[in-house]
């Protein structure tokens, strides 16, 4: 039997589910108008006014929102509520070195930690579970946009975070951890190191793995599941749309996360001309929130390629599923559940005297973890015959890039001329995982 | 009374020394004393050439980052003791060494330590002092 978290939410008819929607879309586009300049700036360019949207199919007269877009409002030009009324804030790496802000209300966050039950619910997870979120605590969204959605279901939660391996291992043995949340390369991680421990995953609690913030395979899926004896379901969430439980897959049905429409409005669109795809047809996913009242956001192009497939689920939720992301628009690299842009790199090795614009980052899977290196061509500049000047040149690198994506990278020196020069587009990332 | 020394970047992938002594080669350039200092991921080959401006003008052309520096050569005689006894004067006057290398010359009667420090004049005066010989870059090329 199914469990729902709001049964007559989650299985409303789409008739009911579109009205709900509705109202709410017109509630938040005129309160975005009145209250934000420069929503109220492009809607005005683009010619439409909050009583323009009279059906859901009008959504499309509205102007798309884009990372710059908060890049350019940073950080909380684009809130909606006087800061007085803000609880708390998140942050996610921004293209060129501020990151991007979002902030939540008191009732912004009881909705996510709904949202977040409800997508634990999904999972089969009930308030007798011990659930070890393993995700990282911080700015990032994944450890407190969890963890508040953990003790709402009324479960336990270990607010592990990330790292620290063998000490995790050792926590969901002795609490008897039963659900785990965590990027699923992280997964994999624990259950190398359990086998490297001699510890028989079939000896633990664990029962279901809720693994997200980054892509991963159907094989990958498989082998999680094979190796710490469990089953695995996908989580989506983004820090611009709310963090973790925008969309959770079932545990009932074969393929895809539900949406959860009552919130988000999704919708395809060619990501070139941006034209709205008919049902079914894979493009870029777009947002729009319905019900977020610091940072509501309006047609947010996500850069995620996926599909929405409308047909009936096994676990009798109504919303409509996407497929799991199979890629990216742009060339956001996502390391141990970290947002990565190139463009941040090249931000830091710049602002480093006498390093040279030429420079090639180099993601691999070793083991279970992505490793990301930068190779650096050494210019005359920046050479020295003391071994000691350049390594602490690789070091302060290396610092610089950690302070400002939060990633530790391996920082490579390399002959001139020897990273590959294109024709046009640079090919600065050689992203080596198979996924 | 200081060396010029080349100093080449190198990756750590093979054939790059070879290509490196080739291309001198080809220019008649002379290697008289050379050193390589590494770590995991790359190199740094330090060579005292008879012509220290042509060989780096011939690497830099072939793509090769390459440096000079300056160093000091010490002469001192083939014998038991003789590298302590400079290394005695530089930990007397507290000067730091940054690298140092060495060959013996042909006749096999002295030694030619090269040095570079932290404060070069100092290092010069120091040993000079002491009554060190210091080898110029034409008296390296001469031997």
């Amino acid at each position: 039997m199914t469990l729902y978290w709001e049964e007559e939410m989650e299985t409303l008819p789409r008739v009911g589910l579109e009205s709900v929607q509705l109202i709410r879309l017109q509630k938040l586009v005129a309160r975005v108008y009145k209250t934000v300049a420069p929503y109220r700036e492009k809607m005005d360019a683009a010619g439409v006014k909050p009583e323009d949207i009279k059906s859901l199919a009008d959504l499309t007269k509205l102007p798309f929102t884009v990372k710059e877009d908060l890049r350019d409002n940073y950080p909380f030009g684009l809130f909606t509520v006087p800061m007085d009324q803000v609880v708390r804030v998140h942050a996610s790496s921004g293209t060129t070195g501020k990151p991007t802000v979002v902030g939540y209300t008191q009732k912004d966050i009881k909705t996510w930690a709904g949202l977040m039950a409800r997508a634990l619910t999904c999972a089969g997870a009930t308030g007798k579970d011990m659930v070890h979120n393993a995700y990282g605590y911080g700015l990032f969204t994944g450890g407190l946009g969890a963890h508040y959605g953990i003790e709402r279901l009324g479960a336990t939660v270990i607010p592990v975070s990330g790292g620290n391996t063998k000490r995790q291992i050792t926590i969901m043995q002795d609490f008897k951890s039963s659900v785990l949340l965590a990027t699923p390369s992280y997964a994999l991680n624990l259950a190398e190191t359990m086998e490297g421990l001699g510890v028989d995953p079939k000896s633990l609690s664990l029962r279901v793995g809720v693994f997200g913030a980054e892509p991963w395979s159907e094989n990958m899926r498989d082998e999680v599941e094979r190796k710490l004896d469990i089953k695995a379901v996908d989580i989506y969430g983004l820090s611009e749309v709310m963090g973790p439980g925008v969309a959770m897959q079932c545990l009932e049905g074969e393929k895809g996360l539900h949406i959860f429409e009552d919130h988000f409005l999704p919708e395809i669109i060619d990501p070139d001309t941006g034209e709205v795809l008919p049902p079914g047809e894979k493009g870029e996913l777009v947002f729009t929130t319905l019900t977020k009242e610091a940072f509501p956001i309006i047609r947010y192009r996500t850069k995620d390629i996926t599909r929405l497939l409308y047909d009936e689920c096994a676990c009798g939720r109504t919303f409509v599923r996407m497929e799991k992301v199979t890629g990216r628009t742009d060339d956001m690299l996502i390391i141990r559940g970290v947002n990565v842009f190139p463009s941040q790199v090249e931000h830091v090795l710049m602002g480093t005297e006498g390093v040279e614009p030429h420079y090639q980052i180099v993601v691999n899977r070793e083991g279970n973890m992505d490793t990301m290196s930068v190779e650096v061509e050494v210019s005359e500049d920046i050479f020295s015959d003391e071994i000691k000047k350049l390594e602490n040149l690789t070091k302060r690198i290396q610092a610089d890039i950690k302070d400002m994506l939060g990633v530790t990278c391996r920082v490579k020196l390399v002959e001139p001329k020897t990273i590959q020069r294109s024709e046009g587009k640079a090919q600065r990332v050689i992203d080596n995982r198979k996924l | 009374m200081k060396v010029e020394q080349i100093a080449v970047f190198l990756e750590n992938k093979s054939g790059r020394l070879a290509e490196i002594t080739a291309k001198l080669a080809e220019e008649n350039v002379n290697i008289r004393a050379l050193s390589v200092a590494d770590t995991a991921d790359f190199g740094i080959l330090r060579l005292i050439v008879d012509d220290a401006e042509k060989a780096k003008i011939t690497l830099k052309s072939n793509g090769f980052t390459v440096g000079i520096t300056n160093v000091i050569a010490v002469e001192v005689a083939d014998k038991t003791g003789g590298l302590a006894g400079v290394l005695k004067t530089i930990e007397e006057e507290k000067l730091n060494v940054e690298y140092m290398y060495a060959f013996v010359n042909k006749t096999g009667e002295d030694a030619v330590l090269i040095f570079r420090f932290d404060d070069m004049d100092k290092a010069i005066e120091a040993l000079q002092r002491t009554g060190y010989t210091i080898l110029s870059g034409e008296e390296i090329s001469n031997l």
